[in-house]
């Protein structure tokens, strides 16, 4: 990077930086709006349910992805807007209410019609809801690595223990 | 700028080794790498930014702003591919290319894959072919890069390679559950499975420790450096010599030739994206298959029309990777330990001889798979979400099993890399356009060995198999090869058995793209023997002077 692609990106940064601050202060979304974001949490604890484990959005699902559609994921980001909107009208239509306003089998219900009718959104929720649950807990879910601990694989590695520990059981 | 012996474009698992050749020898070297130079500290171990599991970017390269490539899918369809897409085919962009953050697995070729049309007969519709040279020709160098690059492994138990003469420098690392779960269900079966050769430590080599048996190996750079690329071998030596200049962040743009049509050296944008140009004797490009063909189609001019090496239409044809199939199983016990890399038991059996059959795949248990990779690939009937797929996560994760192997593919003069009209990269260059399919007797060879492979499970005590058959689609991704085709028919293949470009002859191409077929294995040793190899042969004509200007 040369000085004046440095400076040019540093003046960009410095723009979205007093944007965030200023105009979106009652939202903790950068990218979602309040009722977008409790939709989102709704539909990601219908991909990973809460069980004796916490289920996606207690993990940080909606976290993730309001960070990557600012970022790797800035092409789904209209896909976002208008899919959860569908989302809070099917709820409407359906049931009278926004879809984190319903009982959790009617979002239920709903998430099966959203698998069918629009797939593509659905797909893109599914996967995204598993990479938030899944992945490294560096993306904002995945918190405390409740994952991996649910699947009883270790976290945080120590650099170096297996020179001392090879061929004994993990401790989950 | 000074004029230089040689430039070698591309500092992966093939440049760096030329560069190291040569520097040693006393030429003087510039070596071009459009990528970065990382070390263990950009390990990361994210399970969702790395060169393998690129969900969220391919962290050593390249950006997916700026470089596109465009594919054309079986349908005719085209799409542009970002290096972070399947799609696309990325290997990587940065010092030690693949071998940064590959799984290190270091395979010797059998000699059959050497001679695949005199063996087998090529099918309709094929190029299979055989080698210019043979496994004799490159056992020597097949040595050297196990000992310079520094291999671990025992593959004494496999009645099937093609003889060596000196056992590999490192042991195998001790084995995880999956290796002996496996092991005793191979041989009840009568099949020979032994330790796979990874250019891995298992031992301290070459002044780095071994291997700490994490679980984040392949698509990363290794944490403790025990993993070995030319980064952190050949390269390290090349510059050791003080011969050898190494320019990172460096886009070639093309080949440049003189009005006898003899290549003078290259243009190429720095870091700063300046055009430079880089005055030389000879010029190596080692860039991958798909970047390889690609800069040889960018160097157009009056004498090379269509690109260097061209003339034929043959630049680019012929790209292959393999098909990789092969089988899950789930236990009704614990096969999982957290001891990596994982992957660490091979069978040969099925590699030749199968019946009706041309060719095969080594079969071997797979890598660590991260939870991520589990999501969808739980056994079938699981519900893709809610409840009963958290459940299964949580009852299967540490009980599946994965044996696949790398199916040999039947290369096609249709598979190919092409410039793509309209889409251009960040310097304003044309970019790869990858189309061509996948033989149909790969995909047969390919179903065969997935049922191999089941039926190992089997035998090891899995409740339930399933298999993971053969996709179609152009067939690249990190084992692409295959576009620069060695051969002695100018008309039919790029490069002669030296590396040398046919109608120029100061200009080689030392990488995957000679291969003229991929075997059955994991290629990147074969591409360092080969490398060797043709390090010898262009410093046997540096000698004789055929290469100074």
């Amino acid at each position: 990077m040369n000085r004046r692609r440095f400076l040019q990106t540093g003046a960009a940064a410095a723009a979205a930086l007093s944007v965030t601050s200023c105009s979106r202060s009652r939202t903790k979304w950068r990218f979602f709006t309040d009722r977008e974001g409790r939709t989102l949490a709704a539909l990601c604890d219908q991909i990973v349910p809460p069980d004796h484990y916490p289920g996606a959005a207690a993990a940080g699902a909606v976290e993730f992805l309001d960070r990557q559609l600012l970022r790797h994921y800035r092409k789904h980001r209209a896909a976002y807007r208008d899919g959860l909107a569908r989302t809070d009208q099917l709820g409407l239509t359906r049931f009278g209410r926004t879809f984190a306003d319903l009982s959790v089998a009617q979002q239920n219900d709903l998430a099966h019609t959203l698998e069918h009718d629009q797939g593509a959104f659905f797909e893109l929720v599914l996967n995204h809801t598993m990479q938030s649950f899944y992945g490294s807990p560096r993306h904002g879910g995945n918190r405390d690595a409740v994952s991996w601990r649910m699947l009883g694989i270790p976290d945080p590695p120590v650099r170096g223990r297996a020179i001392y520990d090879v061929g004994k059981p993990v401790q989950s | 700028m000074n004029k230089v012996n040689a430039i070698v474009v591309g500092a992966g698992a093939g440049g760096g080794i030329v560069a190291k050749e040569l520097a040693e020898a006393g030429l003087s070297v510039v070596l071009l790498e459009r990528g970065k130079w990382y070390t263990a500290n950009d390990c990361r171990k994210d399970d969702l930014r790395n060169q393998r599991t690129s969900l969220l970017g391919a962290p050593f390269g390249p950006e997916d702003e700026g470089n596109p490539r465009v594919v054309v899918g079986i349908d005719g369809r085209e799409f542009v591919a970002l290096p972070s897409d399947g799609a696309y085919s990325n290997n990587a962009a940065c010092v030690g290319g693949g071998t940064l953050s590959w799984g290190a697995q270091a395979w010797r070729y059998m000699a059959q894959d050497f001679r695949m049309r005199s063996t087998y007969g090529a099918p309709a519709g094929s190029t299979l072919e055989d080698w210019p040279i043979g496994y004799d020709d490159l056992e020597p160098f097949y040595e050297k890069a196990e000992w310079e690059i520094g291999v671990s492994g025992d593959d004494s138990a496999n009645p099937f390679k093609a003889p060596r003469r000196r056992a590999l420098p490192m042991p195998p690392l001790p084995p995880n559950r999956e290796y002996e779960v496996l092991l005793p269900a191979a041989r009840r079966l009568g099949l020979h499975p032994f330790d796979i050769p990874m250019a891995r430590n298992s031992v301290p080599y070459n002044g780095r420790g071994p291997c700490m048996r994490c679980r984040w190996c392949v698509g990363f750079a290794c944490e403790v450096d025990a993993k070995n690329g030319t980064h952190n071998t050949a390269i390290p030596r090349a510059l050791a010599t003080g011969n050898c200049e190494l320019r990172t962040g460096c886009m070639t743009k093309e080949v440049l030739t003189d009005e006898r049509g003899r290549a003078v050296g290259v243009s190429y944008f720095d870091a700063d994206d300046r055009l430079q140009t880089q005055p030389a004797d000879f010029v190596v490009v080692s860039c991958a298959a798909i970047e390889s063909a690609r800069l040889l189609l960018n160097s157009r001019s009056r004498l090379h029309p269509q690109g260097i090496g061209n003339r034929y239409d043959m630049v680019g044809r012929n790209l292959q990777g393999h098909t990789y199939t092969g089988s899950a199983g789930v236990f009704d016990f614990d096969v999982y330990d957290d001891v990596g890399p994982g992957a660490g038991l091979a069978i040969s059996d099925f590699n030749h001889g199968n019946p009706g059959l041309k060719g095969g795949a080594m079969l071997a248990n797979e890598f660590i798979r991260l939870p991520i990779h589990v999501t969808n690939g739980l056994p079938p009937g699981t519900p893709r979400w809610g409840i009963g797929h958290k459940q299964a996560m949580r009852d299967y994760y540490k009980r599946t099993i994965i044996v696949m192997g790398p199916t040999q593919e039947m290369p096609m003069a249709n598979s190919r890399v092409e410039l793509d009209a309209k889409v251009r990269d960040r310097w304003g260059l044309p970019v790869a356009r990858l189309s061509g399919d996948r033989h149909p007797h790969t995909l047969e060879v390919g179903t065969a060995m997935a049922g191999k492979a089941g039926e190992w499970l089997k035998e090891a005590g899995a409740v339930q198999t399933w298999p993971m058959l053969p996709g179609r689609g152009v067939s690249g991704g990190q084992h692409q090869a295959g576009t620069c085709r060695m051969g002695d028919d100018p008309k039919a293949s790029v490069v002669n058995q030296h590396c040398q470009v046919h109608d120029l002859d100061n200009v080689f191409v030392v990488d995957g793209s000679v291969h003229v077929t991929n075997g059955g294995f994991n290629p990147a040793l074969t591409i360092m023997a080969v490398s060797y190899y043709a390090s010898a042969g262009i410093l046997r004509m540096w000698r004789g002077t055929g290469l100074r200007s």
